[in-house]
């Protein structure tokens, strides 16, 4: 054993340490699932297979004592439950899909097991990754640990949870209008969503096909940088949206040299652009306290803020849930009780079996996503809101591009608030799809977008710096966070008693 | 423009979903309280605007890839049945359709 306990060890870290055989892969995956089940009440975990765990820390240990050398190798981490994994049950957080076993690894798993890490099990999060609490999650209220009567974010709450209360030291997640971002935010963890495609889509399971995104949540942009590397890439065969473009070391980027940049002021000629409508009334005082301080210490760093404006930021509202729900109408057509999932016990005939298992297994916001998009794809009505939505969504994207003009990165909060009290925006969905304002904007435009813990606002509750790249940026975006990590601690930061 | 009980009872039966009256009527003013919302996205012009649906897109042609109409996946009948509801003889049993 090394001095630092294993959950207190980021991802380099325990690597470092399992490479020079300081602990082993199932030491540290032993400890880190006593840890978790010791934190159960959080309700980070959905599922453990403690079998398979440890049967795939001892291959990755193996792979240590033949020599092999990788900066994954035997790190123990967790997925959103929205990847398919053979290993263990999978359930998006919907009773649809009790029980699931899928028949094969989603690719990003398959390429992370690849590179070595080990599995701890499944993380909770909003049923099909709809919601931006948790709280739609058919199992489990999951507690955001810096204050356990608030919510920790959505949909990858879980993820969050699990980061924050050194449950592992990272995860990973999905993000289609947020959901790395905002509960990376509320939880003080760093989280990238790269651009769209970058990542493959495959055996994630489908909320909204030409949004949805696979990231990485930890402690720190070195960290994700890692864990993105192994990630991402094209999968030509699988996902018809992935990018046909190599993968990258996104590792290289953080300590590149830029330009004219020196040691004090690693980003030297970094030009930062501030969306006037991120800085308005819709947002919290304390959390634009938090992003000013942080954007000072940028300037230290060497950067210069440009002011932007993103015209079309409040219409990203109507235009992702009229386009998100849509797909996903489309995409949980597949949930009808005959090849996998729920089904109804009693009912009439075919088309009652339909209705009863899907009324059954679907919770409310599925339901009314799917009645949205249903609508908005009737005879009737598509031009004037789907149509209409995705011109919209060409105006939003071009917003972005203009903007790209003056700026390399656009920044500002993720969220208007720091995390709200479990329970509080109720069953209002308008009060839930408010909330999403600042990410919604990026994930539309498909471009890449971190959080990065900038601080803490009201009640010590922690407050994400959102920073969005342009297109295939993801580099320059970890290069970005890194150098800011390297000079605050905010990151490093762990909630009283975890 | 507001939805009426009988627009969500259509959209519902489109949906395969079935809802009962105090939900039709939750649904209804949620739904509702939604699209006021939407109204907003009629201000806009977008006269000539080409919808969007991949995003990266906007800044250079995406290309649908096809792959070769080729068998590229061993059977794995068995696993891939593993979750079914109800399977007989490698065949997924539904209600009878036809009496």
């Amino acid at each position: 054993m090394t001095a630092k306990q294993i959950h207190e060890m980021g991802v380099a870290e325990l690597a470092a340490a399992i490479r020079h055989k300081q602990t082993s892969s199932v030491e540290a995956a032993q400890a880190l699932l006593a840890r978790a089940k010791q934190h159960e009440n959080l309700g980070a975990y959905l599922a453990f297979n403690e079998d398979a765990t440890l049967a795939q820390a001892r291959a990755a240990d193996a792979r240590v004592a033949a020599g092999e050398r990788s900066p994954l190798l035997g790190v123990p981490i967790a997925h959103k439950d929205i990847f398919v994994t053979q290993d263990f049950p999978t359930t998006a957080g919907s009773k649809m899909l009790a029980g699931y076993q899928s028949p094969f690894d989603a690719t990003v798993v398959a390429k992370l097991a690849g590179a070595g890490t080990v599995t701890l099990g499944k993380l909770n999060c909003d049923e099909f990754a709809m919601g931006g609490s948790n709280e739609n999650s058919a199992y489990a209220v999951a507690h955001n640990p810096w204050d356990t009567s608030r919510v920790p974010g959505g949909s990858s709450g879980g993820s969050a949870v699990a980061v924050a209360a050194r449950l592992a030291p990272a995860v990973t997640g999905t993000d289609t209008g947020g959901s790395i971002r905002q509960p990376a935010s509320f939880c003080n963890v760093t989280g990238i969503k790269p651009t769209y495609g970058r990542c493959s889509r495959y055996g994630m399971v489908a909320f909204a096909s030409s949004l949805d995104q696979a990231g990485p949540m930890a402690r720190s942009a070195a960290d994700c940088a890692t864990l993105l590397t192994a990630m991402a890439g094209p999968d030509i065969d699988r996902d018809s949206t992935s990018l046909d473009r190599p993968a990258e070391d996104y590792t290289a980027w953080l300590g590149k040299p830029r330009e004219g940049a020196s040691a004090a002021q690693p980003l030297k000629g970094l030009r930062i652009g501030l969306p006037k409508e991120f800085f308005g009334e819709g947002c919290a005082p304390d959390v634009i306290a938090a992003v000013r301080t942080a954007l000072a210490e940028y300037e230290k760093l060497g950067a210069t803020l440009v002011d932007i404006s993103l015209p079309r930021t409040e219409l990203s509202i109507p235009v992702y849930y009229i386009i998100a729900p849509a797909e996903a109408s489309s995409n949980l057509s597949r949930f009808d009780g005959v090849k996998f999932g729920h089904r109804a016990v009693q009912y009439d005939d075919l088309v009652d079996m339909y209705q009863k298992t899907r009324s059954e297994g679907f919770g409310p916001e599925v339901q009314r996503r799917i009645m949205i998009g249903t609508y908005v794809l009737s005879h009737g009505y598509y031009d004037a809101y789907y149509l209409k939505a995705q011109q919209i969504r060409r105006l939003i994207a071009q917003d972005f591009q203009q903007a790209f003009t003056q700026c390399d990165v656009i920044a500002g909060p993720v969220a208007p608030t720091v995390a709200w009290k479990i329970g509080e925006k109720g069953d209002d969905p308008v009060a839930n799809y408010l909330a999403d304002i600042f990410t919604l904007p990026g994930s539309l435009a498909g471009l890449p977008g971190m959080s990065v813990p900038a601080g803490f606002g009201a009640g010590g509750l922690p407050v994400g710096l959102q920073l969005l790249g342009n297109y295939f940026r993801e580099g320059e975006l970890l290069q970005a966070a890194h150098a800011f990590q390297l000079a605050t601690d905010w990151h490093t930061k762990s909630p009283e008693g975890f | 423009m507001s939805l009426t009980l009988n627009d969500i009872g259509r959209i519902a039966k489109l949906a395969r979903l079935e809802l009962s009256g105090p939900q039709s009527e939750r649904m209804l003013g949620q739904l509702n309280g939604f699209f006021d919302i939407v109204e907003q996205m009629n201000a806009v012009d977008t006269t000539g605007v080409e919808p969007l649906a991949h995003p990266t897109a906007v800044i250079g042609e995406v290309a649908l890839r096809l792959r070769p109409d080729v068998v590229s996946e061993p059977n794995n009948r068995e696993a891939n049945q593993k979750s079914a509801p109800a399977v007989e003889r490698g065949l997924f049993l539904v209600p009878k359709v036809i009496e």
